[in-house]
């Protein structure tokens, strides 16, 4: 009997194929009715390319979407069972917020009153009962999401789609406003997709991530799992990790050395919280890491003469980049860069515990 | 030398300087070669219309300007360009539709020819109105065989040539709008459940009716003014088909002071609901 995963009835089974000049787009994606999963990546890796191909608004040209078992792949857009929020919402300006929400179950074939009803409903659940005659232009941003969020919800989709949801927000009102779309999400008995290259939004509001780089997913997990054990350095350098790969050889991991850097001919080792064997991907924070003037004695079993290779600001804290046998970015004070002295092309030892170190299977 | 050298910081003179001699950076001056040729460009348009308003018979104007046959031209006109564009907008909003939003085979050559009366002269225009649509035309002898329809020195005619030349303004304008706005809206309204004709009723057209106004105002605006193509086509028989620009014509030929009034009366009515028009427009965006 060869053993096979059995495609999930309920939720979302896709495979999204698909290739436009020299860039290929290859995404598996899975999930059960009520999770919400974000595709995590840069700009231009594909992610909203995924979720216009998920919404049949890019042709596939390979794989296959199914949701809640039927196929789907090549349904057009209108008949798709999904809602649809877009970066900058798109709300119809020339409609009142209660008709762009009335919009969707119009065309589905409802009644003038009932749509209105519908929508009415969908707006008070959402705060919104105030601003149900408001033009688009009158909105806040927040409430414009939610205007978006309503309407794509009205349709009662089975799969629901958002793509940046935060990117048309200024700073200021993102805490409030991704607290509130969390809430409001987790009342939504479908899949939610939602693409984002804001890791703090994909953490936030996922309860899976899955990171695309260059049209490929390079690591799905939970976000503690992600934030805790990034798989590529893109992934490290969003959650604020110093990431290396190497090999375990028991207590300590021989470091691959990094190409093109000098001290390519001592290989740098760490030594991690728990001995480990074979391929292995090494991870601690920047703020883990301690730097000293001389040789520290004591019990920290990372020690490595580093040269310093830029200092910037970073929040309350001074990030130091260093780079000799390997390279990685030590958060300290700014009372403590003063005592050091440090400034470009220095020397200084930096020192890591054992404990702060995460191994894992690379 | 030295002494003329321009201070920077010293831009505006505290003391008063004599006019004239204060120094001004050298690009803020209007070179005279553009502002000589500008003020004659503004002169040529607006002096014909200086002339007319002296020469007008003022103290007759009353009476001509409600003269039966001048009311009769200017109603004439007024329905045939307001009929001519409503079909301009029926035919030529679904046209600019295509030409902005679909790829056929020779799309690029329909939208040539969507252009050509625009640079043909009406007169030739007419012609071939009349070759095709006259009582012995291509289509028009089949109109008179089976329905006893005769089109040529009817109003129909005088609609039909303010059609063919006025609608390509229409829908050059309707197409450009089409092609300015933005199509994710219409991804959005694909998403949420509406097919194509939804898509274009609901949301494509409110979003380019300002761009289909301007079309429609350009439209009517040339088929008030159409001459050449209805003279030929329509012909020139008072109260069916001698439009104002018509009647101002054969009134020239025998009594410029009633050319002037029937010229100012039409000056006028261009000027009005262009300007309401315009002031709508503002106002809505």
């Amino acid at each position: 009997m060869r053993p096979t995963t059995p495609a999930p009835t309920a939720g979302l089974d896709a495979e999204l194929r698909l290739t436009r000049g020299d860039f290929t787009l290859d995404v598996a994606l899975s999930a059960r009715p009520g999770e919400i999963i974000a595709l995590l990546g840069p700009n231009g890796a594909g992610k909203s390319s995924a979720l216009r191909a998920l919404a049949g608004l890019v042709p596939l040209t390979g794989g296959h979407v199914r949701v809640d078992g039927a196929d789907e792949t090549t349904t057009a857009v209108e008949h798709r069972p999904i809602g649809m929020v877009f970066q900058d919402y798109l709300l119809f300006e020339h409609l009142s917020a209660l008709d762009n929400v009335a919009f969707g179950p119009r065309c589905q074939g409802s009644s003038r009153a009932e749509a209105r009803s519908r929508a009415a409903e969908l707006l008070d659940h959402m705060d919104l009962a105030a601003h149900a005659h408001s033009r688009p232009r009158q909105l806040s941003g927040g409430q414009a999401q939610r205007v978006a969020l309503a309407r794509a919800l009205a349709v009662r989709p089975r799969l629901l789609l958002l793509d940046e949801p935060m990117a048309a927000l200024d700073a200021s009102t993102r805490i409030d406003v991704r607290a509130r779309l969390r809430h409001l999400l987790e009342d939504f008995d479908g899949v939610t997709v939602l693409v984002t290259h804001d890791p703090l939004d994909a953490m936030v509001l996922a309860d899976r991530i899955a990171v695309v780089e260059s049209g490929r997913v390079v690591q799905r997990g939970a976000p503690a799992e992600v934030a805790r054990r990034p798989r590529t350095s893109y992934v490290a350098r969003l959650v604020g990790l110093n990431l290396f790969q190497g090999r375990g050889e028991g207590e300590t991991v021989a470091l691959d050395s990094a190409p093109g850097k000098d001290g390519a001919d001592e290989v740098a080792r760490v030594t991690p919280r728990e001995p480990y064997e074979g391929p292995a991907l090494v991870a601690f924070p920047p703020r883990a890491v301690a730097l000293y003037p001389e040789h520290p004695h004591g019990s920290t079993r990372n020690v490595w003469r580093l040269t310093v290779e830029g200092i910037e600001r970073f929040g309350d804290q001074v990030r130091v980049h260093l780079t000799g046998p390997l390279s990685l970015a030590a958060d300290i004070t700014p009372a403590a860069l003063a005592e050091l002295g440090l400034s470009r092309g220095d020397t200084v030892w930096a020192g890591v515990k054992a404990t702060e170190v995460e191994c894992y299977p690379g | 030398m030295t002494a003329q050298t321009p201070d920077r910081s010293r831009r505006r003179p505290r003391t008063p300087v004599p006019r004239g001699r204060v120094r001004r950076p050298r690009a803020g001056r209007v070179p005279w070669i553009l502002v000589v040729p500008a003020v004659a460009g503004v002169l040529f348009l607006v002096l014909p219309f200086a002339g007319m308003l002296v020469r007008a018979p003022w103290p007759t104007m009353g009476a001509r300007v409600t003269d039966p046959a001048v009311l009769a031209a200017l109603w004439l006109s007024l329905s045939t360009a307001t009929v001519a564009t409503v079909v301009s907008l029926l035919l030529g909003v679904p046209l600019a539709w295509l030409l902005a939003r679909t790829e056929f085979p020779g799309r690029r050559f329909v939208r040539a020819l969507v252009t050509v009366p625009l640079v043909i002269p009406p007169v030739v225009g007419g012609v071939a109105l009349l070759l095709v649509l006259g009582r012995n035309g291509l289509v028009g002898q089949y109109l008179d065989a089976w329905f006893g329809l005769t089109l040529p020195f009817t109003p129909a005619a005088v609609v039909i040539a303010q059609v063919f030349v006025a609608m390509p303004f229409l829908v050059i304008s309707v197409e450009g709008a089409l092609r300015g706005a933005d199509r994710r809206y219409e991804e959005a309204a694909a998403t949420l459940g509406a097919d194509r004709v939804t898509v274009f009723t609901r949301v494509t057209l409110p979003m380019v009716l300002p761009g289909i106004g301007a079309g429609a105002v350009l439209c009517w605006a040339r088929a008030l003014g159409e001459f050449g193509a209805t003279i030929t086509f329509a012909g020139n028989f008072p109260g069916t088909t001698q439009t104002m620009p018509l009647a101002v014509y054969m009134a020239m030929q025998r009594d410029p002071e009633a050319a002037i009034v029937l010229s100012l009366v039409l000056l006028l009515v261009s000027l009005v609901v262009l300007a309401t028009l315009r002031e709508r427009w503002v106002n809505a965006s």
